[in-house]
């Protein structure tokens, strides 16, 4: 058993069988389905190997299955620092 | 293959399409739900999914009561785990003015059966401990047990996956060009993928509507307005309630695993389809945040993003017939239609399926804007 996400402790296993069950043609319905990339890297390991997998399972290229992923990466930030100043 | 006839096509597979194909497709109906992009790719998708029965008009108020009923008992009817929860909202009352408007609301409320009341700045703490009573400039609120969540994929999942075992199919990445009208009369849908001939045509593309809509010649009043979001890191589990309030547009929750997601509106949005997350909204909404919870500011947000509003004149949804006989609106839902479309999709079906409606809806169609318009008022977001 391969883990794919650490963060979110899903397999390859996982991947696969929901690739095959929801007929999945992107990354964002794994992100969906699965919660895939949503952890605390945000996806940086996690989603080119998914997308590989999900390239082999559906036969189309790695950039067409990563190219509706439009969200940009946010890296952790804290509140305090990006809050509007007190004084108005 | 695609096939080439249905009952019913559904454009949109948001969550009220696939409530609606769920509804019909139990009702024996052959139906087709089409999508240009997937499941939950819509307004669905990135939302808040809270579910708040505590509104000021009694349409609101009742579609979300009888929505929660069947929520309450929807991972068994769809032997689908939906994420469902009751953690309740709590929304702030900032003077006197507010007071007097939530005396009204939870009057009306009560008188239609729900468990809802007023309560003071203490019980907020003990409801909500991390909240800071003058940081909200709150002087209390009203508490509804009964309100909560959802996740909002698994619903629109589970209702699709319960959909496709009762025969409906559903199409993806499959974009509707254009709707087929003869003689007043629905005739069929041009996809990008082939025709589908049908007498009966819904219409719930979100924030698409309107364009829809166009296809078969109808106007709507809709208009998109992009609305943003974020979610922190995980945190220990705090507290089960949604918190809002209309002065300050602010709404957020827990959820399940330990993030606070929530949102708070532009003062200068203007509509159209605007995708990028802006930094303003992550200031104002982290400044907010940490009024309403100090503790909050040393928290990390992870993600931001947007997605759109699809926004009537008077902020109630667009349902029922047109005068397209089989041209059928589900449409207009603002910022609750996930909450709503349980009793929504019921009401439609029974509509389709020429039964007697638990409700009536004729006060939701489009034929309103003709006449004078009464506006809901506990909106937020
Ligand atoms: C940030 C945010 C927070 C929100 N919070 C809440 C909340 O807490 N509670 C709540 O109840 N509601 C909330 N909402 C509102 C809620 O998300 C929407 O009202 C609801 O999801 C609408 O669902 P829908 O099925 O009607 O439309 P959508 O989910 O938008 O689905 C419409 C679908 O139609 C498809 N489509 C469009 N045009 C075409 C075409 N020509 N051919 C084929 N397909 C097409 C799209 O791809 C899309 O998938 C929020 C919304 C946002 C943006
Ligand atoms: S490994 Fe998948 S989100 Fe971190």
């Amino acid at each position: 058993m391969k883990i794919v996400c650490r963060c979110e402790d899903i397999t390859e296993e996982d991947i696969i069988n929901t690739i095959r069950k929801y007929n999945v043609q992107t990354l964002v319905e794994l992100k969906q389905l699965l919660r895939l990339g949503m952890g605390p890297c945000q996806g940086r390991t996690c989603l080119p190997i998914a997308a590989r997998i999900l390239a082999k399972e559906t036969g189309k290229s790695v950039e067409e299955i990563m190219a509706p992923m439009a969200r940009p990466p946010v890296i952790p930030t804290p509140l305090w620092l990006v809050s509007e100043d007190d004084e108005k | 293959m695609m096939k080439n006839n249905a009952d019913v096509v559904i454009i949109g597979a948001g969550i009220n399409g696939c409530a609606l194909a769920y509804e019909l497709s139990k009702r024996g109906k052959d139906v087709i739900v089409l999508d240009r992009r997937h499941i939950a790719a819509g307004a669905t998708g990135r939302c808040g999914a809270g579910i708040r029965q505590q509104w000021s008009t009694k349409e609101n108020a009742i579609l979300a009561k009888k929505s929660v009923e069947i929520f309450e008992n929807l991972s068994n009817e769809l032997n689908y785990d939906i994420g469902f929860r009751q953690g309740g909202y709590l929304i702030a009352i900032h003077d006197e003015n507010d007071m007097q408007q939530a005396k009204k609301n939870v009057e009306m409320q009560k008188s239609i059966g729900l468990d809802v009341r007023i309560i003071d700045a203490d019980e907020i703490k003990e409801i909500v401990p991390i909240l800071e009573p003058k940081g909200m400039e709150a002087i209390g609120a009203t508490f509804c047990p009964t309100d909560g969540h959802a996740d909002p994929f698994k619903t629109a999942y589970g209702y699709a996956m319960a959909a496709i075992k009762q025969g409906a199919r559903f199409y993806k990445f499959t974009e509707v060009k254009k709707i087929r009208v003869k003689d007043n009369e629905i005739k069929s849908v041009v996809t990008d993928r082939g025709e589908i001939k049908t007498g009966v045509v819904v219409n719930a593309a979100g924030a698409w509507s309107k364009q829809v809509a166009k296809m078969a010649g109808i106007e709507l009043p809709n208009k998109p307005v992009r609305k943003e979001a974020l979610v922190t890191e995980p945190i220990k589990r705090i507290f089960d309630a949604m918190v809002i309030s209309f002065r300050h547009g602010i709404y957020f929750s827990q959820m399940e695993e330990g993030q606070i997601l929530g949102g708070i509106p532009s003062p200068e949005e203007k509509t159209g389809y605007h995708t990028e997350p802006t930094f303003s909204f992550l200031q104002r909404m982290a400044y907010m945040l940490g009024k309403y919870a100090p503790v909050l500011k040393s928290i990390n947000v992870m993600r931001q993003w947007t997605g759109y509003y699809d926004v009537t004149p008077d902020a109630l949804p667009i349902l029922g017939k047109t005068s397209i006989e089989g041209f059928i609106q589900c449409n207009g839902f603002s910022g609750h239609g996930f909450m709503i479309s349980p009793m929504v999709a019921r009401l439609l079906a029974q509509l389709i399926n020429d039964e007697k409606l638990d409700l009536p809806i004729e006060r939701l169609s489009i034929n309103r804007f003709k006449g004078k318009v009464f506006k809901e008022k506990s909106v937020v977001g």
